[in-house]
């Protein structure tokens, strides 16, 4: 018996959650669960866990596109056939892991993978850069101000050999989220790229009388410039609308999610902003947010060959000044960010200054500063 | 569904990262509706702009959540994606999958849907991206009946639950983080499925201060492993390291040549409290000092390890920068014993006063930090009935504007000003 639309709610079955997560641990997982001792990264890519028992999980990890199909999951699962006791897991990067219990199942599995073109690159770990976690872009979202996956392949391709080598003086941490909403909460990455719309939204008056509750729209705006208006349609008709208060508006996109009447997307105005210095981890220094050093990128597709530039640029900078284990931000706040700007070449813009609601906190309120080129 | 011209997106098939384009293409010889994936994308690319159109709500009977309804806004010219909702599937704790489930996955999506997933959504869901309306329910019975699983959230609700991998294969796990998210998760399927709150709220599950999954920067809820006693000491692994037995940091930097390993450098001069020493070859912490950054043990995972009495930190408020910038979870809880065997009765007891106060409080679309943010930390520890301590604060408050209550002042506020005035003349 399969669903029946005449009867929807026979047999109906609700709220029974996830299935549980230990029918899918590999065998060595279950017996070593909460009884591993330290770990080992063999090479790029290959990790070695050991357990009390004297128990060793090896873990090969690779690189996907978040957007993967079924074909793929397929070729996956007869990966893990074939080498895993049939069993894998993907990490919160969108990476995808391969287990085994012995180090003469390893190189079988690496040989495997590379025999499958450039599907399974093998990578992500140590003092690297990992997958770039993303949203959604113009592949599913309505709000998008530039694309996630086109611009994480670009970012990708050029950034492949961090990927696959530990060579850097931490882990660089890249995400990407296509609007302000920051559905991939960017905010905290060592490189952030974010979608920013740069024009204030149009208004459809034909169409708001019947999308939009207007006292929402009203209220979406976190800076009070949706204000009510009366409107001429192009029926004629006297109507109650909105208008914006360009002045005020940050290009949030707020309004829209609440009307979608009042669109602000465009190709000229929609770009990439580029974050960095923040961290998640506590290690040594606390979590920090990422900060605003490029305001705008245009999207020049298929390959955003300026954002893709501005990354190289800073993560080589990065690389080559940096002390062993300092993160992206680390880094800029011991130099100090007139010399992050000044080493990286990275032009210093007036938008790089905070003028939104607790600004003053960034503001430098000190005679302690560094003398760069920025000082005439 | 003809193919369409892709010069734009078939530039994005060349280079040594995995092509989302290739996949799609492969895809769509089985799901033709792929063709129609890579027409609209294609079309973005050469305009520079998104062509889909708002959701709308669709949803399954009974939840709140879990599907976000998608419509494209060139439907005639790409009908296949006309509809394009995506599922989230509620994910297993940490992600771990067995081949046989997954093609279960697959053959389902296979049946209703595009064909096309993200493993996974950035809240942890397993996303099936894209069917129509007419499937929806379909899906769900065989989901709930074949498949023996449900959908994750989506709306003001609770947002599917995530964690890291922690003891399944992390040394560093200092409470079972996969049990609790499933506990919690089966604990509150009701508010994962109806959205009741002013916003959504989320729970994030990592086992040390490592944070893998990023709970301190993106959660409302985040639980920390963490530890109170002495952090284990193997003074003879140390000596291996100093040795050059092993490589630092697990070898995380072997890609590049930075010398002989160099305890002072590399640990005790970056322990940011400054407690650690050596005393000839041994290694002394002042544990008393220690604030558990888990520098060290990160460096030396073979001599170091977290204390045994282990727990969590509790830390609330997390969010993206809409609407008012972003906001870090504040600690909140510094350490709670989570215990499988009392059903994390101590956990659910600290979840339950901050849902009961911030539905009475929160205004609708705020995220309980921004609560906190508009009406106190000070009001948010009374309601949790936390006792204030310095550890909520990184530096104690630099202007005198203190709320004074009534009853916290000798003889309240009432006052009679005729009384005042007859010592006082106008
Ligand atoms: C210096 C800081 C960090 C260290 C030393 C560290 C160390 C580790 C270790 C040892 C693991 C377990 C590896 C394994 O068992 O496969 C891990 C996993 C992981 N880490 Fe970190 N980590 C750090 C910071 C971060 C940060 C800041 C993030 C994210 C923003 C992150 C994301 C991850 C992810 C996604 C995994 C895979 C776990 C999963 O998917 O559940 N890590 N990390
Ligand atoms: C006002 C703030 C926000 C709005 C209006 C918003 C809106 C949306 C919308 C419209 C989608 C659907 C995208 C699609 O078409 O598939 C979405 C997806 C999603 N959002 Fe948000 N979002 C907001 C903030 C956030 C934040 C702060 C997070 C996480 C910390 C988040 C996590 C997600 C996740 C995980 C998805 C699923 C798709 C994905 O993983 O990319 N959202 N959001
Ligand atoms: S970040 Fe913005 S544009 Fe991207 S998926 Fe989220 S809401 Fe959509
Ligand atoms: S884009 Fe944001 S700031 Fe601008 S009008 Fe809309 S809601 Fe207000
Ligand atoms: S958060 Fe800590 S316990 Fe969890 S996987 Fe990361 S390092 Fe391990
Ligand atoms: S955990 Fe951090 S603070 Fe504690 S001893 Fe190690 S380096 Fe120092």
């Amino acid at each position: 018996m399969g669903y029946d639309p005449a009867n929807p709610m026979v047999d109906r079955i609700t709220d029974i959650g996830p299935p549980h997560y230990e029918q899918f641990f590999p065998p060595v997982v279950k017996k070593n669960y909460g009884k591993w001792l330290y770990h080992e990264i063999l090479q790029p890519g290959v990790l070695m866990h050991k357990a009390e028992s004297g128990d060793e999980c090896y873990t090969v990890r690779v690189g996907a596109a978040r957007l993967i199909s079924i074909e793929h999951i397929r070729e996956m699962c007869d990966i893990a056939d074939k080498h895993c006791d049939g069993f894998l897991r993907f990490t919160t990067r969108n990476n995808a892991e391969f287990m085994v219990d012995s180090k003469a199942k390893v190189q079988p599995l690496l040989d495997d993978l590379a025999s499958r073109g450039n599907k399974f690159p093998v990578g992500g770990t140590g003092a690297g850069i990992t997958n770039i976690v993303h949203t959604q872009g113009w592949a599913h979202c309505h709000t998008p101000a530039t694309d996630a996956s086109g611009v994480v392949k670009a970012v990708m391709d050029d950034l492949f050999d961090y990927f696959t080598s530990m060579t850097l003086p931490a882990n660089v941490r890249v995400a990407l989220a296509c609007c302000l909403n920051m559905c991939g909460a960017v905010h905290a990455s060592d490189i952030a790229i974010l979608g920013v719309h740069r024009k204030p939204p149009m208004i459809d008056h034909d169409a708001i009388s019947g999308l939009c509750e207007l006292p929402l729209a009203i209220a979406s705006c976190p800076l009070g410039a949706v204000k009510p208006t009366k409107h001429v349609n192009s029926a004629g008709d006297e109507i109650k609308s909105v208008k914006v208060n360009a002045e005020r508006c940050m290009f949030c996109g707020n309004c829209y999610t609440m009307c979608p009447a009042m669109p602000l997307a465009d190709p000229e105005g929609d770009g990439i902003a580029i974050l960095v210095g923040g961290k998640v981890s506590n290690s040594r220094s606390m979590p920090k947010f990422s900060k605003l050093v490029i305001p705008f990128l245009p999207n020049n597709t298929p390959r955003w060959p300026e954002t893709v530039a501005a990354i190289r640029n800073i993560v080589e900078v990065y690389a080559k000044d940096a002390r062993k284990y300092e993160r992206v931000g680390e880094w800029a706040e011991r130099i100090g960010w007139e010399k992050f700007f000044e080493k990286t070449g990275i032009p210093f813009t007036i938008k790089s200054i905070d003028d939104y609601r607790l600004a003053y906190d960034t503001w430098r309120t000190s005679t302690q500063f560094k003398f760069t080129n920025h000082i005439k | 569904m003809p193919k369409h011209d892709t010069p734009l997106l078939d530039q994005l098939e060349s280079g040594p990262w995995p092509s989302f384009v290739s996949d799609l293409k492969r895809q769509a010889e089985k799901s033709p509706q792929c063709w129609d994936i890579l027409g609209q994308l294609e079309l973005s690319f050469k305009d520079r702009i998104t062509h889909w159109k708002h959701g709308g709500i669709v949803g399954v009977f009974g939840y709140g959540g879990g599907i976000v309804g998608r419509y494209s806004d060139v439907p005639t010219q790409f009908p296949g994606v006309a509809h394009f909702h995506t599922v989230r599937l509620n994910q297993p704790s940490s992600k771990f999958y067995s081949s046989a489930k997954l093609r279960d996955i697959c053959d389902l999506w296979e049946k209703y849907g595009s064909g096309m997933t993200n493993m996974h959504g950035s809240t942890g869901d397993l996303v099936l991206l894209g069917t129509t309306t007419a499937n929806l329910e379909p899906l769900f019975y065989d989901l709930t009946h074949d498949l023996k699983q449900d959908l994750g959230g989506s709306g003001s609700n609770l947002r599917t639950p995530e964690c890291c991998l922690g003891r399944a294969r992390c040394e560093w796990g200092c409470y079972d983080t996969q049990a609790l998210c499933h506990h919690l998760t089966m604990h509150y399927q009701d508010e994962i499925h109806r959205p009741a709150f002013p916003y959504k709220f989320k729970f994030k599950f990592s086992g040390c201060p490592n944070d893998c999954v990023a709970a301190i920067a993106r959660s409302d809820f985040a639980v920390i492993g963490t530890w109170r006693d002495d952090i284990r000491v193997n003074q003879a692994e140390v000596k291996g390291y100093i040795n050059g037995d092993y490589a630092p940091n697990a070898g995380a930097h072997s890609g590049r040549d930075w010398g002989k390993f160099d305890i002072k450098k590399e640990v005790l001069d970056l322990c940011p409290t400054g407690c650690m020493s050596m005393s000839g070859d041994e290694l002394k912490i002042d544990n008393s000092e220690c604030t558990r950054c888990m520098h060290c043990i990160n460096v030396m995972p073979r001599a170091l390890r977290p204390g045994k009495e282990q727990g969590a930190t509790i830390c609330v408020g997390a969010k993206a920068p809409i609407l008012d910038g972003a906001q870090f979870a504040t600690m909140t809880i510094p350490f709670i014993k989570v215990d499988p065997e009392n059903e994390f009765e101590e956990v659910i007891e600290v979840i339950e006063k901050i849902w009961d106060w911030w539905m009475e409080a929160g205004k609708n679309r705020e995220r309980v930090g921004e609560t906190i943010m508009r009406l106190g930390l000070p009001t948010f520890l009374k309601v949790m009935e936390v006792e204030p301590i310095p550890q909520h604060v990184k530096e104690p408050r630099s202007n005198p504007y203190v709320f004074w209550e009534s009853d916290e002042v000798e003889g309240g506020f009432e006052r009679d000003v005729k009384e005042f005035r007859k010592r006082h003349a106008q």
